[in-house]
């Protein structure tokens, strides 16, 4: 089977061709299958934010190639990689356009990776389907469509960016840490919907957790980032079975 | 009453700049100085094509064209070459002051006494004093604001707004955000280019020093707009625009009677747009007086921290 997308040997590197030049990710290798739902880690600087931003494109790659369904993306730009990969932050202002009301987001999000063209946009026709699809959230976002982004709490404006990433169906999504900013039973909800929806649709999935039991509880695949590479790669039964003493052993060995 | 049809009319035709900038000041988020380039570019460029026999309304389309243009090289300066945008405007303006100059032939002022304009028409010829640029203005201004409030509606315009709103996330969508950038200051530009060629037309003449404090101008238009009315949606707030443009001539008006003369005015639109800029901070002061004052400046602070908001 041809992963979804594969990363051969790549080199990322900062500051390059200064004598400030760091390695970030150094000769990684990941292939990535159709249903992969895979939970990240790696502690602060292993490499993690890095190998979402050269999925995304938003940093180039010094040596190796990535593929998409065999085809070489590589040098393929953020705008055009967007057609297949959808993204949720961290941080809950940079997924949302804050002076924009809920609706308006989920229509931008509604044409991810598509040309804008100066056809009239539409949004009431789509109110009912956006009802439908914020009602699904449980948080009461439902009520407020017509409210500035601004204005909504931070579980809110998160579970909005979810929803944004995933209703127009990516090949692959990228989580990163997009619960860690909340409170925790906010946090605990979101990734529960979260689970709901990337199990239920099968989306290929990839997320980046600092909570262990996160990482054990989701997902069918774990792996650990450390030092650019990946070191630790389960998937199936072998991840079921995988405790939290075994995981943290192991982070005893390779620190 | 002649001076305050005078005034409605100069509001109306200045009130392209002040929508121009709202593009690009308030859906960019982008201080676009290359307007104090482009306004006398417009100028320059559609009075000496008239002189040289060509149709006026070609003529201000060509001074579009050119504004266009100028807008494109701040533009590329910007999302290319990554010059910092106020700086890239400042070189623009400036490049422009020498090309304006090369396109008026080497003099610093053209007068169009005699030739044919837009206002040679004998329809407006026939109207009552000042009526004629009360007419065209308000034509110019109506077509601007009704085309821009359809674009807006449009997906390739929401995409321009989401990229002033939130440029990561933009991009995180799939919108090529330098390219709404080129987008929105050719458009803008453009419409200054434009606003310089009627308002040469409608003086008479173009000068080479016609486009300083063009940008204060205009953007006393936007916060007086904002000011009056308040909370507004988007396409109201475009529409308050020209009205704010109304506003700040019939203050101008007032300033004029009371003495000062029109030498002042830069210094006089200046003060009244840094007061309006100042009034967030003013209001933190404010703030510990809790009295009815102090809310009427939260709610002006309110109004002008709003960006494109919709209710």
């Amino acid at each position: 089977m041809t992963p979804l997308l594969s990363l051969k040997d790549i080199v990322t590197k900062v500051n390059t061709g200064t004598p400030n030049e760091v390695m970030i990710l150094q000769h990684l290798n990941l292939d990535i299958y159709d249903g992969d739902f895979i939970t990240v880690l790696g502690s602060n600087g292993a490499g993690k934010s890095t190998l979402f931003n050269t999925i995304g494109g938003g940093l180039p790659v010094d040596e190796g190639h990535i593929t998409l369904h065999g085809k070489d993306i590589t040098h393929t730009s953020v705008e055009k990689r967007t057609a297949f990969l959808a993204r949720v932050f961290q941080d809950p202002k940079m997924g949302t356009a804050p002076r924009m009301t809920v609706a308006e987001n989920l229509l931008l999000a509604l044409h991810r990776g598509k040309r804008r063209t100066l056809r009239l946009r539409r949004l009431k026709q789509q109110l009912p389907h956006f009802k439908a699809i914020t009602t699904t959230m449980q948080n009461g976002l439902e009520t407020r469509l017509n409210t500035a982004t601004e204005n909504l709490s931070g579980g809110q404006r998160q579970a909005l960016s979810f929803l944004m990433a995933t209703e127009q169906r990516p090949d692959l999504l990228l989580l990163d840490e997009h619960t860690a900013a909340l409170d925790p039973k906010t946090s605990a909800e979101l990734m529960h919907q979260t689970n709901e929806r990337v199990t239920q649709e099968n989306l290929t999935c990839l997320m980046i957790t600092h909570h262990l039991d996160d990482a054990l509880k989701y997902g069918n695949r774990l792996i650990v980032l450390d030092q650019g590479k990946i070191k630790f790669d389960v998937r199936g039964d072998e991840k079921k079975q995988l405790t939290k003493e075994k995981l943290l052993s192991f982070f005893d060995t390779i620190e | 009453m002649s001076m305050i049809v005078s005034s409605v009319g100069q509001g109306l035709l200045w009130a392209s700049l002040g929508v121009a900038l709202f593009l690009t000041f308030r859906i960019l988020d982008f201080a676009d100085m290359t307007v104090e380039g482009t306004f006398p570019l417009g100028a320059a460029v559609a009075v000496t094509a008239i002189s040289n026999g060509m149709n006026p309304y070609l003529a201000s389309g060509l001074a579009f064209v050119a504004g266009a243009i100028a807008g494109l090289v701040t533009a590329l300066l910007y999302t290319k070459g990554k010059v910092p945008f106020l700086l890239a405007g400042i070189l623009v303006m400036t490049a422009c002051s020498s090309i304006n100059l090369r396109v008026m032939g080497g003099s610093s002022n053209i007068s169009l006494l005699g030739k044919t304009t837009i206002f040679s028409s004998h329809f407006l010829e026939s109207l009552p004093k000042y009526f004629d640029s009360v007419f065209v203005g308000f034509v110019v201004i109506a077509i601007i604001t009704g085309l821009l409030i359809i674009f807006l509606q449009t997906n390739l315009g929401q995409a321009f707004i989401v990229t002033g709103d939130n440029r990561v996330m933009a991009r995180s969508i799939g919108i090529n955000t330098d390219n709404m950038t080129i987008m929105g200051l050719m458009v803008s530009n453009g419409i200054i280019g434009l606003g310089g060629a009627l308002i040469a037309q409608n003086n008479g003449y173009a000068d080479v020093s016609m486009g300083i404090g063009i940008i204060v101008i205009a953007l006393a238009s936007i916060i007086i707009g904002e000011v009056v009315f308040g909370e507004l949606t988007l396409n109201q707030r475009l529409v308050a625009v020209t009205l704010g443009s109304i506003i700040y001539q019939f203050v101008r008006l007032l300033v004029l009677q009371l003495g000062f003369n029109t030498n002042d005015m830069n210094l006089l639109s200046a003060l009244i747009l840094a007061l309006c800029l100042m009034l967030p901070q003013l209001n933190k002061g404010a703030s510990r007086l809790t009295s009815r004052f102090g809310n009427l400046m939260q709610q002006l602070t309110h109004t002008l921290k709003k960006g494109v908001e919709k209710p």
